[in-house]
């Protein structure tokens, strides 16, 4: 069942390597017709604009929290603002809350994405190549549990009742140490890797430490740069079980804060639709919101540009990820 | 191919292994062939493998296998306290509890709805950016536009939700710009209508650019020499982009498609309820399945109604996941997926 998998992977590594040769082609090819070249710049102009779309909000976010807190409320949101402060950044790192909640987040990302990596580049080993006689059976273990789950309800109670994760951190930890599907990618990764490699590791009399080591682990570095990557943004997204487990806010997870904000800022203000007092929940300010988003992006979109090389690659030769 | 050559010397191999172990069978003692028998089954060959798997068998059984079993909670009048293997059965009481309310439809609906919508908007809009940004010349302009494209996707839901606020807000962004325009303002944290659009349009900005990598792949690998034969019959760009860019890139669509038919079911939890909370005004149009038992969990004390509600949607959602595989099988049998 997977196999047929590993084929449209194995042809996605050949457009990988292709991918260079045909650019050359591209380069080439001249423009002739004038239509072909109103096309093209039609082309050129939407690629541009939705570019600057997706980049627009970041930016008018970014602007906007480092505005003047009145001057927002009396001019709306500005490209530039007139005024500038640092107030709402000063009132959100007073507060003991978001650092708390950066701390349990940065914690989790970290020791999660560490385990969670060495339980999925273990099995996703184990079950590359052909070394198991029962891997399809295996695999089939694992890949139903893609097809088929229990549900909220017993998964909240074996949580809750049978492993007695609440208030504890590893609640945060232990349910996201394997993702199936980042297993079966990486397990491609190691597919891909040629087993001469291994057989002339061997014949120089290397054993399966030295190669797990020195040959499999630096050549799939793209492939767990690349699942470290989903890992880590998967940890650091987290907030259910911050709702659903946690009683002390100071466990509370950054995201968790995030929602919260959210959802009693959109309670407020259909609330004031439909007329009732607006003031009945206290609603942070609006440089406060947006200090607040910029912050919790942030480490995220400062590693991005790093990994994007790397997990470009990885997506090629490793298959689909939606 | 090269799998099967490797399977043979691997065979060739163990197979020397198992001469070795066969031969104190002759001895005869019974205590001897088991030994040997034991020596001679894969998971004594392979025990460091299989010791590498060993964490995550135990995950899997654990947090995916048990909550399986824990789907009898669904057919009982659960008691916390008697725990989930001692509380009394009731049959489909539960179920029948849920299809009698007008919920389950609009559940339903809602999400069948919603996610119909987000696969076609985003496909669509998936392969158009792919398509745009294959035809453009590589350099630094289509490599700076994919990576600001690509950006939003690593943003949370959450976060987005709180941008969205900026812009969404009565004076918000968009608002401002409406009013400034002389139309009247949208209250829309207040209008169940507008949400289906409002969730289309993020998800685009969010996910369309990532989502294109995926066919960008597809269409770089597409043979040059086809283009080059084209053009010299006359064939213009567009002609070109309809006449073999799609087509030839049919299958990883189909694909795609199948594996997000799959998925239909499932409510995008994650998105939708940092946007819409509680606020109950907005339920006609954004309340899903998943929406629906989160809040069933977190406020009512009947885990046996909620559970069933769940176990209707996984089955549901499994047998959509086979039905695809059937469709793919049927119409696109390099797209199956088992």
């Amino acid at each position: 069942m997977p196999e047929n998998k590993n084929n449209l992977q194995d042809k996605s590594a050949e457009i990988a390597a292709q991918t260079d040769a045909v650019s050359i082609h591209r380069k080439k090819k001249g423009l002739s017709r004038k239509s072909d070249r109103i096309l093209l710049v039609i082309f050129y102009v939407f690629a541009g604009v939705f570019a600057l779309l997706c980049l627009y909000p970041f930016y008018q976010v970014l602007i906007s929290s480092f505005a003047d807190e009145t001057t927002l409320i009396r001019e709306g949101y500005k490209l530039f603002p007139s005024k500038f402060s640092l107030d709402a950044y000063r009132t959100l790192f007073a507060s003991d809350d978001i650092l708390y909640a950066y701390g349990i987040t940065i914690f989790t990302t970290v020791v999660g994405t560490f385990c969670s990596l060495i339980v999925t580049a273990m099995a996703a080993y184990a079950l590359s190549g052909n070394k198991l006689k029962y891997r399809n059976a295996v695999n089939f273990f694992f890949y139903f549990t893609m097809l088929f789950s229990g549900g909220l309800i017993p998964y909240y109670i074996l949580i809750k009742n049978y492993l007695h994760l609440s208030n504890n951190l590893l609640v945060y930890i232990v349910p996201g140490l394997l993702n199936v599907w980042n297993m079966f990618l990486l397990r491609n990764f190691f597919n891909d890797i040629s087993p001469s490699l291994r057989e002339s590791a061997m014949i120089d009399g290397a054993n399966e430490v030295t190669i797990a080591f020195r040959i499999i682990l630096p050549l799939s570095l793209p492939g767990l740069a690349t699942i470290g990557l989903f890992t880590s943004l998967s940890y650091w997204n987290i907030w259910m079980e911050s709702m659903l487990y946690m009683d002390d806010s100071r466990l509370y997870t950054l995201q968790y804060l995030i929602v919260r904000m959210v959802n009693s800022i959109s309670a407020a203000s259909s609330a004031g639709q439909s007329g009732l007092p607006t003031g009945v929940t206290s609603v942070p300010a609006y440089t406060l919101r947006l200090a607040t988003a910029i912050v919790t992006i942030g480490p995220i979109v400062l590693l991005y540009p790093f990994l994007q090389k790397y997990f470009v690659a990885g997506l090629r030769v490793g298959g689909v990820k939606e | 191919m090269r799998n099967e050559v490797r399977e043979e010397q691997l065979q060739g191999i163990s197979a020397s292994r198992e001469a070795d172990a066969m031969i104190p069978q002759g001895g005869g003692s019974g205590k001897r062939n088991i030994v040997a028998w034991l020596k001679r089954t894969d998971l004594v060959k392979n025990r460091w493998s299989y010791l590498l798997l060993l964490p995550a068998i135990v995950f899997i059984v654990i947090f995916a296998y048990f909550p399986m079993v824990g789907i009898i909670i669904a057919f009982e009048d659960y008691d916390p306290i008697a725990g989930m293997f001692a509380s009394p059965l009731i049959g489909f009481e539960n179920f029948r509890f849920f299809f009698s309310s007008s919920d389950w439809i609009q559940v339903t609906l809602n999400t069948l709805y919603l996610n119909t919508l987000f696969i076609g908007t985003g496909t669509l809009a998936s392969l158009l950016i792919a398509v745009v940004l294959s035809e453009l010349r590589r350099g630094w302009f289509v490599k700076v536009s994919q990576t600001l494209m690509t950006l939003p996707n690593f943003v949370s839901w959450a976060t987005v939700a709180l941008f969205s606020v900026a812009f969404l807000s009565t004076d918000g962004i968009i608002n401002n710009a409406v009013s400034a325009m002389g139309g009247s303002a949208i209250p829309f944290y207040s209008s169940p209508d507008v949400w289906p659009a409002v969730f289309v349009i993020i998800r685009i900005w969010k996910g369309a650019g990532w989502g294109a990598i995926v066919y960008m792949a597809a269409i770089l690998g597409i043979d040059e020499s086809i283009y080059e034969a084209a053009k010299i019959d006359g064939a213009s760009r567009l002609r070109c982009i309809f006449s073999i860019t799609i087509p030839l890139i049919k299958n990883i669509i189909i694909l795609m498609f199948i594996m997000s038919i799959g998925n239909i079911f499932k409510g995008d939890f994650g998105m939708i309820y940092p946007f819409i909370g509680d606020n109950s005004l907005l339920f006609p149009t954004t309340d899903v399945i998943d929406t629906y038992v989160f809040r069933a969990l977190r406020s009512f004390t009947n885990y046996g109604r909620t559970a069933a509600i769940g176990l209707y949607q996984s089955l549901m959602g499994f047998l959509l996941v086979l039905f695809a595989n059937w469709l793919a099988r049927r119409y696109a049998p390099e797209s199956a997926i088992f």
